[in-house]
């Protein structure tokens, strides 16, 4: 067998976490290779070690590339080896051209090492042959759709003679017919003697392109299965990608559930740059008093822009749709209607959307809440302080005066002064995006028990997971969400993980209709969007 | 232990910041001091106050703007225009001085409201917003004009930035009002030191030891009061010393005790954090800007005063002055950081240095040469303090 790569027990740590724990993974020459696993399994951390993102030194194991070990220093080094990584975020430069972005850092030069334009536009026009496409080479990127600019990737990987090509998430962001293309390229490059790495969640994808099938969960290698193999099925994998025990994770609790407090009907919302692109489509929900609902969705289903959108139509546009709270319809057009509703929202990035990290933790947990601690205009800075003082106590935030900066804590600490801000504006629902995202266990108990507290005050929580047995864990019902369409109901007692990753997964044109959205015309489909169309999108 | 540690590192570096700035002051004037045995005269004190008082109010507006991380560069310009409004009806059509006031104050309020539509609610950079009002406001002040100057006001408008308070209770070439007046001052500032302090054992915050601070409260006050002293044996106390008093304690309560202070700093921390904390960014940015126009007019009500006349040119390039006023007092050039009373010393700074100059007869080309190093050298040990501090987290 000739294999074109061997990464042999590979182990990575960052503080506090252990990311990769003694992974290998063996691609063959030639194939199509597909890695699968959960959010935060460690795939693209992976794929970070193998380019040199992350270099020698700072992670333990071996990789041997055509045959011999390799310790890249950094990207430029795996990428003169022929190893080219294309992020799902995509590397380009939008008002620059076509060739100008293949070329990037790459120049072709002529003489007395000036580029060569005539040469550059000639060459990326070849190399846009190769992958499919016929633009002008002198377009800015900006002009092309996401599709075209995916396309315009590989077309750059090529121009540096690649011969290991990893895309991450490559069809994520694409329509039904460019992910097909791009598949089919793939296949094509194939055909040329290209290895491909593929990270994706798309099951049926994998199972159309892929030759092997590595999944990875909680840092670890469980399998590769040869896809040729009947027995390698789309339950298999999720099975394999979910599959672990679940006890004593999670607090206990007794649900004690009563009338809906937040009713969303027909929630529609679209894209805030992109005109006519279906980001949310007509999702329903209901939440009640006392209890954890969870809304489950791999990444660009439209979980952080559903939360968004209702929080105050802080994301979207042309948002259409009811909200009731208590029964009683309100209008939330803005932040601080929706706080005066009653409604609480713990962003997804706390770093970018959730804390000023320049300014001191008491400052941040009054931000939302200042008009509690405020008469005409005036704050009570001492009381201010004493509630500060409160939360830090309460949540158990492990610093040493409320006065020490937000931006000193680490991401469980953060995470609950995020907590506190929201907790201190008393709402009636309370909705968390990613609440556990890059803490530590510890600190995930903690933050677990604070929902529960809250819930048995009577509140309602929503919590938005990509992490599947943590909503199986907390919550009481859960909604799955995908392509912004709510694709299913299930109360926690009936859930599994095999078949909330069922839900998630269905094809964009057999979604399943429930109670909430059956029978629906459908005006137009909802692409996928992805976390970086969020970036810059906040209104 | 490591909490305390780090606790004590904590306050140790939030010092440096806060103090850093007060040292560099102090060194300023004992510099000038030795350099020059007349700079602590009371003639030439005072003569320091009435002369750099309108950048210390311009630095004021301009600290919120770049706390709110945006920047103003037309404030030169909008001064200039409400001096030559003032000037053309005071002047010209000889209307009484509070008139002439009021229609400055109003020309502020227009220009700071047009500024702030545009920055507000389409969106477009204070820097490019203003960089357009710099030139529009200073058009409209040659027009106002007809391009020549208008002098001199005379009576109560010259009275503003020139006149006294003083003789009340007599005394024999010492002032006693101006005493008094700072006694009263010093005393109030002291009451309310002790009474934060209180709050601070209160609610456990550090406080520091009792010693250091009576020693601290001492100093101040035999500060205050040997200044107030230079002051009342050279012509008392100015007029625009008290409208400078006022409008600080004013700013400084605003930025740190209101919720529109907390929402400026909310915006310039985290813009995004800020929107979803339920902030009304355009409203805070539009208000933020009518505030400055409104002390821009302050400003050249003061500076025409002080003139007696009014100038096309008037104010030139003074919006520099009060920003790096605001820098080299600490403020963060990305936004979210900065005190009044950080910018306040660093206005006095750049008002020392210049005014040492002057005593020296430095050439005006040198003394540009000294301001363009302290602004810089004032940020980058702003930049390597944050690294520190970053380093240190």
């Amino acid at each position: 067998m000739d294999n074109i790569l061997e990464m042999r027990s590979i182990t990575k740590e960052f503080p506090g976490v252990l990311a990769l724990s003694d992974v290998s993974l063996t691609v063959e020459r030639g194939e199509v290779h597909a890695i699968c696993g959960e959010n935060g399994a460690g795939k693209s951390t992976l794929m970070k070690v193998l380019s040199g993102v992350y270099p020698h030194g700072t992670y333990r194991g071996e990789i041997f590339y055509e045959g011999e070990e390799v310790q890249f220093s950094s990207i430029n080094d795996s990428e003169e080896k022929g190893i080219v990584i294309i992020h799902q975020e995509l590397a380009l430069v939008p008002y620059l051209s076509v060739a100008e972005n293949i070329f990037l850092g790459n120049e072709v030069r002529g003489v007395g090492g000036l580029i060569d334009w005539n040469k550059a536009n000639s060459l990326a026009t070849e190399l846009m042959q190769r992958v499919g496409l016929d633009e002008n080479p002198t377009t800015p990127i900006s002009q092309l759709g996401v599709g075209k600019q995916q396309l315009i990737e590989i077309a750059k990987a090529l121009s540096k003679n690649v011969r290991l090509l990893i895309l991450d998430e490559p069809t994520a962001a694409l329509n039904d017919t460019d992910s097909e293309h791009l598949l089919g390229l793939i296949r094509q490059l194939k055909a040329q003697g290209i290895t491909s790495i593929m990270i994706s969640h798309k099951l049926n994808e994998i199972a159309e392109i892929a030759d092997n099938t590595t999944i990875i969960r909680d840092g670890m290698t469980i399998e590769t299965l040869d896809m040729a193999d009947p027995a390698s099925t789309q339950d298999r994998i999720i099975r394999g990608m979910v599959g672990r025990d679940l006890e004593h994770r999670f607090p206990e609790r007794t649900p004690a559930i009563g009338a809906p407090v937040l009713e969303v009907k027909d929630w529609t919302v679209y894209h805030p740059t992109q005109p006519g692109r279906l980001i949310i489509d007509h999702a329903s929900f209901t939440v009640k008093a006392g209890e954890v609902v969870g809304i489950a969705g791999l990444m660009g289903a439209g979980r952080t822009e559903l939360a968004m959108s209702l929080f105050g139509h802080a994301y979207g546009r042309d948002i259409s749709g009811e909200v009731s709270m208590h029964g009683k319809r309100v209008n939330t057009q803005n932040v601080p209607d929706a706080i005066e509703a009653k409604i609480a929202y713990c962003t997804e990035d706390r770093k970018v959307y959730g804390l000023n990290l320049i300014d001191d933790i008491r400052h941040n947990i009054s931000s939302a809440g200042l008009f509690k601690l405020s008469k005409y205009g005036w704050v009570n800075d001492n009381e201010e302080l004493k509630v500060a003082q409160e939360y830090a106590t309460n949540l158990n935030i492990k610093t040493p005066t409320v006065l020490t900066l937000a931006g000193k804590l680490s991401g469980g600490n953060q995470q609950k002064v995020v907590l506190s801000k929201w907790l201190y504006t008393d709402p009636d629902v309370l909705i968390l995006d990613e609440p556990t995202r890059g803490i530590d266990v510890g600190a995930k108990y903690e933050i677990y028990t604070i929902i529960n507290r809250m819930v048995s005050n009577g509140r309602a929580v929503v919590v938005i997971s990509s992490e599947l047995p943590e909503l199986l864990g907390i919550c009481d019902r859960i909604y799955t969400l995908a392509y912004g369409r709510i694709t299913g109901e299930v109360p926690a007692a009936e859930a599994t993980q095999e078949r909330l990753m069922a839900l998630m997964t269905v094809e964009r044109n057999e979604a399943i209709p429930t109670e909430e959205n059956g029978g629906l015309p459908r005006r137009q489909q909802a692409t996928q969007s992805t976390d970086s169309d969020m970036k810059g999108n906040l209104r | 232990m490591n909490a305390t540690a780090a606790g004590l590192r904590d306050g140790l570096t939030k010092n440096l910041r806060q103090s850093g700035i007060l040292i560099a002051f102090i060194v300023v004037v004992g510099a000038s001091a030795l350099l020059n045995p007349n700079f602590l005269s009371p003639g030439n004190l005072t003569n320091l106050v009435l002369q750099y008082s309108y950048i210390l109010i311009l630095a004021l507006g301009m600290l919120l703007v770049i706390v709110s991380a945006q920047i103003d560069l037309s404030v030169g310009s909008v001064m200039a225009l409400a001096g030559a409004v003032a000037a053309v009806l005071v002047i010209k059509q000889g209307m009484p001085w509070w008139v002439g006031v009021l229609a400055a104050l109003g020309v502020g309020l227009l220009a700071g409201a047009w500024q702030g539509f545009w920055v507000a609610f389409v969106g477009i950079p204070g820097f490019i917003v203003t960089l357009a009002g710099m030139l529009l406001f200073r058009g409209l002040t040659a027009l106002v004009l007809n391009s020549i100057s208008l002098s001199p006001f005379g009576g109560d408008f010259y009275l503003i930035a020139n006149g006294f308070l003083n003789g009340l209770f007599g005394g024999q070439g010492v002032d006693i009002f101006t005493l008094v007046v700072f006694a009263l001052a010093g005393l109030i500032f002291v009451y309310l030191q002790v009474r934060d302090r209180q709050a601070r054992i209160a609610y456990n915050q550090e406080a520091g030891s009792m010693v250091g601070f009576i020693v601290k409260q001492i100093l101040i006050l035999a500060v205050l009061m040997w200044f107030a002293y230079q002051l009342a044996s050279s012509r008392g106390l100015p007029n625009i010393l008290v409208l400078l008093a006022v409008l600080i304690v004013t700013y400084t309560l605003l930025s740190q005790k209101t919720t529109f202070g907390r929402h400026i700093y909310a915006i310039g921390g985290n813009l995004n954090a800020a929107k979803l904390s339920g902030v009304r960014v355009r409203r805070i940015n539009f208000w933020v800007f009518v505030n400055m126009g409104v002390l821009a007019a302050v400003a050249g009500i003061v500076f025409s005063s002080r003139m007696n006349g009014a100038q096309p040119a008037a104010g030139n390039g003074v919006e520099l002055d009060a920003i790096a006023a605001c820098f080299i007092g600490g403020a963060s050039t990305t936004g979210g950081i900065g005190r009044i009373g950080g910018a306040m010393i660093g206005g006095l700074i750049m008002a020392v240095m210049t005014n040492i100059m002057s005593l020296m007869g430095v050439d005006y080309p040198w003394q540009q040469v000294a301001k363009g190093l302290v602004l810089l050298l004032a940020v980058a040990f702003d930049l390597w303090n944050r690294r520190r501090s970053e380093g240190a987290a």
